[in-house]
């Protein structure tokens, strides 16, 4: 049973999604315990990373890696996805039909996304993706009788799987041309006589086209904001933290290590994936008046951001990747744990940027947390937010692509003004409805800790959050 | 011989087969004719002596996807005779596509036959005693045990996703409570009477 030991944090979140589903159907319907148990599994989970052996390095014949970057990258997938689930108390109704499905579900997509961040052969990678993928288009839809809910999960799940095809084309096309689906051979057939070869190339590109669309870059982001707008809102937080960082990672590890050799053919896609994901994630957010098409936008915003990180390449390249995921995630969530605070007087969700007009009147302490979620997305100096992104720069700068760092921060001048927009409905404008006050201090304590992690003490983690992204980026 | 003979019958009963599948009046009966060209194209498939491919042939097609058809045709009320009215109308658009499908035959024939293709061939197994199921099974729980019990989580995530989905809890239709009924006893259910005549019965 050793050999199973680096897989120890996947089993537990995998069989115990297996067992929790067998006994949620024998006892009573619509209880919330099954809700903790799958909270106490993700941080079992995160526990066991710690214990387990994760500098095991490549198990399974090569096929799976238990490394730090892994670790890393699996810590914050399992935490968000625990987040989701604490958020989900208070949206799901009372006594709702399929209570103890959406911890399962949760379960079994954190799992893909483990799976995700620590393959390293094709077939590993696209079994995780798929997993983590089936999951969500269920999750998306979980309000079936929602018309939204359902367009959001049927949009999702076309657009989904005509991805997963383009992904799957270029899996074998790489897997024809090099002879082998594990990265360390295919980094061979690239660094050989034959890294010209057109069809590695076609297949490089078709792959990354497919994870594009994972990580909702441009071009590849049009689902994004309808699948976002639609979903229950902890699900959205799911697809916007957890889901999102993993295919973050699996691009860079993908990269960086299966295409290392191939370092021009994929620098370019990425950089005008991000490029385009800065530009236009800040211009369509203009319009907008969904504070969850705004966040979608701003998360195709910030995806832009961290492959500026991964075009840099290398190892400072990967750390400025991790560092920004590990804030973006936070952000991110506390903005979404704020957008679930938005209920009208009869405790129904809204979502319209008007109904936030001088919220700083009636509700100042909600107010000021999403001043802080906004002003760090914005990466504006005192906030912590401003941080990843300078690391960013920082590792394209030095990876020679002044040129790409420049645009990039003159674009978040760009993005800023919708940021800022939010900030100034909520401050200056005459106040509309206040909304219903609910009572769970768990997710107000999740608020007060987000917004203390990105608020300008955050600066006191660059030391330990720089020593564990350094460490977890040395496995390139 | 006795292999070219099993050939030729196979063969022969699969296009015949084939052919009836398109022409048969009835559907449910060309469903049947599908079920019997499966069978010998397995059959046609054991021939060459990948046995693992002709019983995943008999066992998924035949059993699952055949019956599934079967059960479309039968209880579905499509009227099929209006769908083949448009059968000469369409026929150009069906020889293309069979000029193209015989066309990229011949080309992935002549293909094959002028080498391979690819830059960088991966070593061919080597062909051990094993036969291929046994091989087949060696690969699938050793080398590829984790991607294969994902994959099985996978389909389990497919049937959460369907019952969530679709599946609600109706008020309107009454359950049976096995419990119930196992525990009802004669005497509560039924009494002996003897009714006089003439008297009539309580009921």
């Amino acid at each position: 049973m050793l050999y199973l030991a680096p897989i120890l944090p996947e089993a537990i979140v995998g069989l115990g999604a297996i067992a929790l589903m067998m006994v949620a159907a024998f006892v009573r319907r619509g209880s919330i315990w099954t809700h903790w148990v799958a909270i106490a599994l993700l941080l079992a989970a995160c526990v066991a990373l710690v214990g387990a052996p994760q500098e095991a390095g490549r198990v399974f014949g090569g096929m799976y890696a238990a490394d730090g970057f892994a670790a890393f990258g699996k810590v914050i997938i399992f935490l968000s996805a625990a987040v989701a689930i604490v958020m989900a108390h208070n949206w799901f109704e009372r006594d709702y039909e399929h209570g103890a499905e959406y911890p399962v579900l949760i379960l079994l997509s954190a799992l893909g996304a483990a799976v995700m961040v620590s393959a390293t052969d094709l077939m590993m990678l696209y079994v995780g993706l798929e997993l983590q993928s089936l999951s969500a288009y269920v999750l998306a839809s979980y309000r079936r009788h929602d018309e939204r809910s359902a367009e959001a999960g049927l949009k999702y799940f076309v657009l989904g799987g005509l991805a997963s095809g383009i992904l799957l084309y270029g899996i074998s096309l790489l897997y024809g041309f090099s002879g082998t689906t594990g990265f360390t051979g295919i980094a061979v057939a690239f660094a050989g006589e034959e890294a010209t070869s057109i069809g590695l190339t076609f297949g490089l590109v078709f792959t990354l086209a497919g994870i594009a669309f994972k990580i909702a870059a441009v071009p590849f982001h049009m689902w994004t904001p309808d699948v976002y707008e639609g979903a229950p809102t902890p699900v959205t937080a799911f697809f916007a933290a957890g889901q999102k960082v993993a295919a973050i990672l699996l691009a860079t590890r993908i990269c960086l290590d299966a295409m290392a050799p191939a370092l021009d053919a994929w620098r370019q896609i990425v950089i005008f994936a991000a490029l385009a994901s800065i530009i236009l994630g800040a211009v369509a957010a203009y319009g907008q008046t969904n504070v969850k098409r705004l966040l979608a936008y701003s998360s195709i915003n910030n995806v832009g951001f961290a492959l500026v990180g991964l075009a840099a390449g290398g190892e400072a390249g990967a750390q400025a990747v991790l560092f920004y995921s590990a804030i973006y995630v936070v952000m991110t969530l506390g903005a979404f744990l704020c957008v679930l605070r938005m209920r009208d007087a009869d405790g129904r969700p809204v979502e319209s940027l008007a109904s936030l007009s001088g919220l700083s009147q009636t509700r100042p302490a909600l107010a000021a947390a999403i001043a802080i979620f906004m002003f760090s997305l914005a990466g504006i100096p005192p906030l912590f937010g401003f941080w990843p992104k300078l690391m960013v720069f920082n590792a394209a700068v030095d990876a020679g692509l002044q040129l790409l760092a420049l645009a990039a921060a003159a674009a978040t001048v760009i993005g800023a003004y919708y940021y800022l927009k939010v900030v100034k409905i909520m401050y200056f404008d005459e106040p509309a409805a206040p909304f219903l006050r609910p009572r769970s201090p768990l997710e107000t304590g999740l608020i007060a800790l987000a917004a203390l992690i990105v608020s300008p003490l955050g600066y006191l983690l660059i030391g330990p959050l720089g020593r564990l992204s350094a460490n977890a980026a040395s496995v390139f | 011989m006795i292999a070219l003979l099993a050939f030729y019958l196979f063969a022969t009963v699969t296009i015949a087969s084939a052919v009836l599948v398109i022409f048969a009046r009835n559907p449910v009966h060309s469903v049947l004719w599908l079920i019997l060209a499966f069978f010998n194209a397995a059959g046609l498939i054991l021939l060459t002596g990948a046995e693992f491919i002709a019983m995943l042939l008999v066992i998924v097609y035949v059993g699952a996807v055949a019956v599934l058809f079967l059960f479309v045709v039968m209880m579905l009320d499509v009227d099929f005779s209006s769908l083949r009215s448009g059968f000469t109308r369409n026929l150009p658009f069906g020889l293309m596509i069979a000029l193209v499908l015989l066309a990229e035959i011949v080309i992935a024939v002549g293909a094959q036959q002028a080498g391979p293709v690819l830059a960088r061939g991966a070593a061919a197994p080597a062909v051990d005693a094993v036969s291929n199921i046994e091989a087949l099974g060696t690969a699938l729980y050793t080398r590829y045990l984790i991607p294969f019990e994902l994959a099985g989580l996978i389909l389990l995530v497919a049937m959460i996703g369907a019952i969530v989905l679709t599946h609600r809890s109706r008020g309107d239709v009454r359950g049976q409570n096995a419990n119930r009924q196992i525990s009802r006893r004669p005497q509560d259910a039924t009494r002996n009477t003897r009714p006089v005549s003439g008297e009539g019965v309580t009921l």
